[in-house]
């Protein structure tokens, strides 16, 4: 399993929409989350703990274009440069004819792309084991972990019992 | 957050006053349990006929193509039926998990794992057949452009044939991403209630999984581009399986109708499958309070609408063959309908055209006993569909003197029977490794979905 050798304080709790306004309060307190675990995605989250929109969409366009690239300049070549055959009476660059093929190398580098990318980016990979701080955040419950380093002990216990938190809980991971 | 309004006419579509928890428990404990004898006995029957489908193909491949029934005008018989019958039952897969999830269509968390389950097995079956069909499978890397040693001679970039290669190796690897990348958090949830070995397993299978919300938000931002590109290739793929035919210059094959109207038959034939799985799914794995019969009719709703566009197409391809003014295009339908294979001609009239038109009662969308014999009979009357543009085509060409008749050999069938075991064999290990409903979307939607919040009476949530 990966150590990040850090201190955490997490609370529990039991439904979305506390969580959701518990991370609202601690932005307001200017409380440091180091992250929020949860079952599904819940919506209005990212919003409230001000992460920034995912990029993964351009990338994903950059990897189209690259795979639509590819897959036209590889064909003209092919038929143009490397090995000019005339098939059916058909110029040697039939342009209509690379459009489906065109279509697929844009899908097929877009969809393998921005996946690579987002498993590398999220560091998740076969056989990795990621700390987990609880195993119930992939059933029904989520969670919100402070640093301890970055927010004191007190601070946080008063922000849980303040936001509704079921329990508090300390981990080293 | 998973609020929002309903509207007051809308369903339940998870009943049973669920708790985040209690789905957890529902829908990993097929993974969880030992087998039932059902399942035993199905898996039985099912890797025993693909057993007998593997025989049947290394026979072709010890024999050669002899062994079919295939002659000089019938060059397609069984085996290209039988592939774009399999490729257009994948197609509603994607359409379920792709477009439904562009159109916020929330009743698709139900259905949408199988479903796209079903796609990949399918894209597998449906793939075999080009493969075997060659007759020198161990060369079919020809297919691919790549510098080879044979003079540069790279594959015919104007051939429909070629196009196909991409498309369906495309099609099966973006369908295979999609699918596991949704399973990746609910194989997280198996891994963290197991222990020992399995837990090992699941481990490796949900890639290191934590739920952080970084990670949430980027897996449903790959999910929607996912979608978005997924959906334009389901409609692209069966276009260019039906440029197979439309390129050609055979009447009944040369139709501009063509990829409209594969993609509609395909999305007919798709549902009917998914109709076929998630009626014995639900029943032997108990999960009929999460595919409820909100998606069954929904999704005979759905066979309601193609089955009628399938229709129209047909009709439409017998006036425009009228209207032509075209005799060999006259001719080649008159054939459809009365020539030597009239009466596969009949039996897919019966079961796309007219069996469908059943779900415009309300009643018989509702009820599980009809949807499982329609579903049955849309996949028959599909398969003759192919069968019918196909055989019938080729079997009455320009030349009467090189017409002739075609009906397969026993191991044509066993083929095709074996791939219904491989479809089988597949699904049944994939009901009993991964969650067949997604876990984390039906958690998604329980407050806008399930009764217990709704209040069973379709009110609005606050």
């Amino acid at each position: 399993m990966r150590q990040y050798n850090k201190d955490v304080i997490y609370g529990i709790y039991s439904d979305e929409e506390i969580l959701v306004s518990a991370v609202r309060d601690a932005k307001s307190k200017h409380l440091e989350i180091m992250d929020v675990f949860s079952p599904f995605p819940v919506h209005g989250l990212d919003q409230a703990l001000g992460l920034e929109e995912s990029r993964l969409h351009q990338a994903g366009f950059v990897y189209g274009a690259l795979g639509a690239m590819l897959g036209f300049l590889g064909m003209t070549w092919m038929m143009t440069s490397d090995w000019p055959i005339i098939f059916g009476g058909k110029p040697y660059w039939p342009v209509p004819s690379f459009i489906p093929i065109t279509f697929e190398c844009t899908v097929l580098c877009a969809a393998w792309g921005m996946t690579i990318t987002f498993y590398t980016i999220c560091g998740l990979w076969p056989g990795v084991s990621n700390p987990q701080l609880d195993l119930r955040t992939t059933d029904d419950k989520f969670c919100i972990a402070f640093d301890r380093n970055e927010v004191s002990d007190v601070e946080a216990r008063a922000f849980f019992a303040a936001s509704g938190a079921e329990e508090v809980n300390t981990k080293m991971i | 957050m998973a609020g929002g309004f309903v509207a007051p006419v809308r369903k339940p579509l998870v009943e049973g006053q669920k708790t985040y928890h209690q789905i957890t428990e529902d829908l990993c404990a097929p993974t969880e349990r030992t087998p039932s004898k059902e399942w035993i006995i199905a898996f039985i029957v099912s890797a025993a006929t693909l057993s007998f489908g593997v025989f049947c193909i290394l026979w072709t491949i010890w024999m050669g193509i002899g062994s079919w029934n295939l002659n000089r005008t019938i060059g397609w018989g069984y085996d290209i039926t039988n592939f774009v019958w399999w490729i257009g039952i994948g197609h509603a897969g994607t359409l379920i998990s792709a477009i439904l999830l562009l159109f916020r269509q929330r009743w698709r968390t139900g259905v949408n794992r199988a479903a796209e389950a079903m796609t990949i097995f399918a894209v597998i079956c449906a793939a075999l057949f080009p493969l075997i069909h060659v007759g020198r499978i161990w060369v079919v890397f020809y297919f691919f452009p790549y510098p080879n040693t044979r003079g540069s001679l790279w594959p015919n970039f104007n051939s429909p044939l070629l196009w196909d290669v991409f498309a369906i190796s495309t099609y099966f690897s973006v369908s295979l991403l999609f699918w596991y990348t949704g399973l990746v958090p609910d194989f997280a949830t198996v891994r963290n209630r197991a222990s020992g070995l399995r837990k090992k397993i699941y481990n490796a299978l949900s890639f290191g999984w934590t739920g952080s919300a970084k990670h949430w938000q980027r897996w449903e931002s790959l999910s929607l581009v996912l979608a978005g590109l997924s959906t334009p290739l389901v409609l692209s793929v069966h276009t260019i399986v039906s440029f197979d035919f439309a390129t050609s210059v055979i009447p009944g094959w040369h139709t501009t109708i063509f990829p409209p109207y594969f993609v509609a038959g395909a999305i007919f034939s798709g549902f009917a499958m998914v109709q076929t799985l998630m009626v014995m799914t639900r029943k032997i794995l108990k999960l009929e309070e999460y595919i409820t019969l909100e998606h069954i009719e929904s999704m005979n709703k759905v066979i309601l609408v193609t089955g009628t566009i399938v229709g129209v197409a047909y009709l439409t391809e017998l006036f425009i063959a009228w209207y032509s003014g075209y005799v060999y295009e006259q001719f080649a339908f008159f054939n459809r309908a009365m020539g030597v294979y009239w009466w596969s001609y009949f039996g897919m009239m019966a079961c796309n055209v007219i069996s469908p038109q059943l779900f415009w009662v309300r009643k018989f969308r509702r009820s599980i006993f009809v949807t499982f014999f329609m579903s049955i009979f849309v996949n028959i009357g599909m398969w003759f569909e192919r069968f019918v543009i196909i055989a019938t085509t080729l079997a009455r060409d320009y030349l009467p003197s090189s017409w002739s008749y075609y009906k397969p050999t026993w191991v044509e069938i066993g083929i095709f029977i074996g791939t219904l075991g491989l479809f089988f064999t597949c699904y049944l290990i994939f009901v009993r490794v991964a969650p067949v409903v997604a876990i984390a979307e039906v958690k998604h939607i329980l407050k806008v979905g399930g009764d217990q919040y709704i209040g069973g009476e379709g009110k609005p949530s606050s």
